[in-house]
């Protein structure tokens, strides 16, 4: 299949079409370690799969440790609903992927890598492989890569099952150890004990794709890109309601106003920012600015047009959680179930204040007592599409 | 971030309050833990530390902290792998940190079979203990059909897994992957038809589940159980037609006393054939006669084997070992004693012997076993155990059943008088019966009895102090002397080392001519038939242990040879061990029973497709 034909609508000019994925591997093989570490700690860069942990901080935790040998490990398990940013950047900058890989392995001091690629994306892997076969010919990847210094990288790709939960890090080290994915205890750490008890860095594949730019046009570059408080940019997948979805890069601090009139997104009712288990923000929001801190965002915009039944949307999402959960903590197994069930009565009969005061407690739990973030999240798009919208239920004042 | 080990005794030691109360930590322990030193007691239910088990998937050991640096703000987290932070606050019992810790035992119950009064657990419950403490009094989200479409597996003759029951601690995978290396459980289904299964979705009957019955020491709730056959027995006592004839093995005595509130360890011998008499059992013998009975039959089969170069030779004796063998390793069968079982041995003997002796039907006598023993169960259905078309031991009844049947009949052992045997036919045993209890038991007593046929004499020292250590597999000399010489024997006791021993075997690097195997960890007075403990795994290991020493010491017989009643069935109707009648009557065979794959996981993985979508 030619990936250019499915890639998505790129809605204006991408950082990444100016970078050479070499030149980053490059000048970080010349560096040492600490170095490389610390200027991915000045540009600010924060991981874009969703928790946005400050990218420079973990690898410097990695660093530190003293497991040997270490692994650097790519997420390209985009399962988010309304995300697709990272296909883009799988079909079209895949060397940049694989270089950040490799300058993370020379900052952390790991010499392999894998590509977990979900399930969904397996007609993407004999391009990665190409694109990764490339990459060796050139010298980004495989034996002493670093030139005068004795560093070697080499990348192999793994394939997904197709659980949704195996996004989350520690689940996805799991199914990688060829287990079933269930997220694990988060003390130890991946970068502590991760993939086969080692020190691991899961980076998403948009924040390993910034990491050779950043090398390559210095920190300040990407720093000056957002505002003071958020550096940088990031990248949208934008659907739903709107004449113009596809996928946007834009600096932080962008207003959710401006999007949306970018995408021509006329009238919205509400804007769902971050996925299924992001936040749905009402109009009042719309001035709201991409930043976290405000609007945290996993790099997804879905807008909802006017004529949209918004508990039909909180249902769907429900559902989507309920069947991904992976069931071993009793908040996400029964809660989303419960919830799930609570959102079709409420769209059937109404809410009266009693069951308003039980359901808010199960979704205020389940997000407090989760095992990992996908039991925390899953509530969210409900209590948010709840606060913002219970007038559309039936029977309501 | 952790540093492991800074210093060998230069310990970081941290700083915190539990409610109000200043604690010190050490570096990388748990909120939780750190709380059970200073008796501060924090509700929980997956965690399991005897067994290092903390999956963290109850999440009902929620407490509520604040770091040094935290604006007064408080944070909620599960205390069972959250490490102390020097600073840290930590509240037990603030109204957050209970009414989360309520909610989770409030959602645990939505998803779990309401019919308390049905349960084996009731009142020894784990899940019970917790509602009560976090105050639970209402049930919101209890849903009848998620109960309802649970799967209750009853295949086995020995263990039943109710899914209704159980809140998927992984307690039971646990002790079947790291403690046994069974692997005979896994995790089933996402979401809420996340269960616990068998492995390739087998039934337990079917599966390569050796019904060893740890899982069911470890178990919180009723999931995990074994099949009730306590009215089975009931009917039988009063129906006056039947002979009941009852036996019970070397570690119930020394495993019983903690039911009606004596100390572990007590030897209740005397009170069980009390309580056994008093509810109305005919005939009431003791196992210990049986393993005398084994001793006999394999000793001399041990000591053809050695002459004729064929070595080693496993035990027999331990059902679940039986079973993993002809399951995990049928190539290792032609190893293992013919020997049958101390138990079946008996049962053979009461339909046999016995009725000729006390002039009695033998179609009329029900033999019943008490064990600490799953496995037990399903040795008694195995088809290779039946004579003339019937079993040779008719029920066999867990620990745990037995009390419930005392319990059932209004009797509390603790307040019994002991009785002592009083069948002269198969009452008496030798410290060497005794022993059978315990890892090391069977081959100290083989040995004993073993010596003496070598030499003509007894050992001195009676004991063999060499064979009775506690590590998983330990290894020993016995210089037997006389016409056997130097001896080499192994003991071990876990699934684990057992299949160490195994793998060495095959691969040709044993050099043992004996090897005791017991499933259980620590032998039978571990076994899965046990009392269970809550929040504990074998708690009592060393002191059930040392009261069966000390009833070998006590004994006025101490070598199985040397059982007067055994040399009577010998002289009577056995003839000499090994014979043809006792070949015939008091030995069996194995079967291979390997699961082979018939599908590799590459052409399930060919089936699969990617689903229409759902959403």
């Amino acid at each position: 299949m030619d990936v250019k034909s499915v890639r998505g609508f790129v809605g204006n000019k991408l950082s990444f079409s100016e970078v050479s994925a070499s030149d980053g591997v490059k000048m970080a093989a010349e560096m040492a370690p600490e170095d490389v570490v610390s200027i991915i700690t000045a540009s600010g860069l924060k991981g874009r799969g969703g928790a946005g942990f400050p990218t420079g901080k973990k690898w410097e935790y990695a660093f530190g440790q003293e497991g040997h040998p270490k692994y650097i490990i790519g997420n390209a398990d985009e399962g988010e609903p309304g995300t697709f940013k990272d296909r883009l950047i799988l079909t079209d900058f895949p060397e940049l992927v694989f270089a950040g890989m490799a300058i993370a392995g020379c900052a952390v001091g790991a010499e392999f890598g894998i590509l977990y690629l979900r399930a969904e994306y397996g007609w993407l892997r004999e391009h990665l492989e190409a694109a990764i076969a490339h990459c060796r010919e050139k010298g980004l990847l495989g034996k002493a890569i670093g030139g005068g210094k004795d560093f070697s990288f080499d990348i192999s790709i793994r394939m997904g099952s197709g659980a949704y939960i195996c996004g989350e890090e520690t689940a996805l080290l799991e199914s990688l150890e060829g287990r079933r994915g269930d997220a694990r205890n988060r003390i130890p750490f991946p970068v502590q004990a991760g993939y086969l008890g080692k020190p691991t860095v899961v980076n998403n594949v948009e924040t390993l794709a910034w990491v050779p730019c950043i090398l390559v046009k210095g920190p300040s570059w990407f720093a000056g890109m957002g505002t003071r408080k958020a550096p940088g940019a990031w990248l949208f997948s934008v659907s739903g309601d709107c004449k113009r979805p596809g996928i946007y890069e834009y600096p932080f601090g962008t207003s959710l106003r401006q999007i949306l009139a970018d995408v021509g997104a006329d009238n919205p009712k509400a804007v769902q920012v971050g996925g299924a288990s992001g936040n749905c923000v009402p109009p009042s929001g719309f001035d709201r600015t991409m930043t976290p801190g405000d609007l945290a965002t996993g790099g997804s915009i879905i807008v909802f047009g006017p004529g949209q039944d918004m508990f039909a949307v909180a249902e769907n999402f429900q559902h989507f959680f309920a069947d991904e959960s992976c069931g071993q903590c009793i908040p996400c197994r029964v809660g989303n179930q419960r919830l799930l069930e609570a959102i079709a009565r409420m769209r059937a009969n109404g809410l009266d204040k009693d069951s308003e005061r039980t359901v808010r407690q199960l979704a205020q739990t389940m997000s407090v007592a989760s095992k990992c973030g996908l039991g925390q999240m899953s509530p969210r798009a409900f209590l948010s599409i709840l606060n913002n919208f219970a007038g559309e239920l039936p029977g309501h004042a | 971030m952790e540093h492991e080990h800074e210093e060998a005794g230069a310990k970081k030691i941290l700083h915190a309050t539990i409610n109000g109360v200043a604690v010190e930590a050490e570096e990388n322990e748990t909120i939780l833990h750190c709380a059970r030193r200073y008796g501060v007691y924090i509700p929980t239910l997956c965690e399991l530390d005897d067994i290092d088990h903390t999956p963290g998937t109850c999440r009902v050991c929620l407490v509520e902290f604040e770091m040094p640096s935290g604006d007064g703000k408080t944070k909620l987290a599960t205390s069972c792998n959250t490490p102390v932070v020097e600073g840290m606050t930590v509240q037990t019992r603030s109204p957050r940190a209970r009414s989360a810790q309520r909610l989770q035992v409030e959602l645990l119950l939505a998803d779990h079979d309401q019919d308390c009064a049905t349960c084996v657990r009731h009142g020894s419950c784990e899940l019970q203990d917790v509602a009560q403490f976090v105050g639970l009094h209402e049930n919101r989200f209890y849903k009848p059909s998620f109960v309802e479409k649970r799967p209750v597996d009853d295949s086995s003759p020995a263990m039943i897994r109710d899914m209704s029951k159980c809140i998927r601690c992984q307690r039971c995978i646990a002790i079947c992957r790291e403690g046994q290396g069974v692997d005979a459980l896994v995790q089933v289904g996402i979401g809420q038809d996340k269960a616990v299964g068998l492995r390739f979705g087998l039934s337990q009957k079917e599966s390569t589940c050796v019904t060893c019955g740890q899982c069911v020491l470890v178990c919180p709730t009723g999931a995990l159980g074994e099949r009730d056959e306590t009215d089975k027995v009931l009917d039988w006592i009063y129906d006056p037609e039947i002979i009941t004839v009852f036996q019970f093995a070397p570690a119930v005595r020394v495993a019983f006393g903690e039911e009606f509130g004596l100390p572990p360890g007590a030897n209740v011998q005397g009170q069980i054939i009390t309580a056994l008499k008093r509810i109305g059992a005919d005939i009431v013998l003791d196992t210990n006669f049986g393993a005398d009975l084994v001793i006999m039959e394999e000793s001399a089969e041990l000591l053809k084997r050695l002459a004729s170069g064929s070595r080693p030779t496993f035990t027999s004796c331990c059902p679940a070992w039986i079973n993993f063998a002809e399951i995990h390793y049928p190539e290792i069968l032609p190893y293992l004693s013919s020997t049958k079982s101390p138990m079946q041995s008996m049962g053979m003997i009461c339909k046999t012997y016995l009725p000729e002796k006390m002039v009695l039907d033998p179609k009329k006598i029900r033999t019943i076993a008490i064990m600490p023993c799953t496995a037990k169960k399903d040795e008694a259905a195995r088809l290779q155990l039946q004579f003339d078309g019937k079993a040779e031991i008719d029920v066999v009844l867990t620990t745990r059943e037995f009390a419930r049947m005392l319990r059932r009949e209004g009797i509390n052992i603790a307040k019994l008088e002991p009785s002592d045997f009083d069948n002269p036919y198969m009452g008496e045993f030798s410290g060497a019966g005794a022993i059978f209890g315990t890892t090391g038991g069977v081959m100290e007593a083989a040995v004993r009895t073993m010596y003496y046929v070598a030499n003509g004499k007894e050992y001195d020292a009676i004991e063999f102090e060499q064979l009775r250590g506690f590590e998983g597999v330990r290894s020993a000399t016995v210089d037997m002397g006389g016409s056997i010489g130097i001896v080499k024997v192994a003991m071990c006791h876990g699934l684990k080392p057992a299949r160490e021993i195994a793998e060495l075997v095959l691969a040709g690097k044993a050099d043992f001519d004996f090897i005791e195997v017991m499933a259980c960890p620590g032998g039978c007075v571990d076994g899965g038939g046990n009392l269970r403990s809550k929040k504990a795994y074998m708690p009592n290991a060393l002191k059930r242990r040392a009261t069966l020493y000390n009833v070998d010491r006590q004994q006025h017989v101490r070598q199985s040879h040397n059982n007067e009643q055994i040399k009577t069935l010998y002289r009577d109707f056995l003839e000499k061990p090994y014979s043809d009648k006792a070949h015939h009557l008091l030995h069996t065979m194995y079967t291979d029973r390997k699961q082979t794959l018939t599908r590799t996981v590459k052409e399930i993985w060919e089936d699969l497709t990617i689903s229409d979508p759902l959403y």
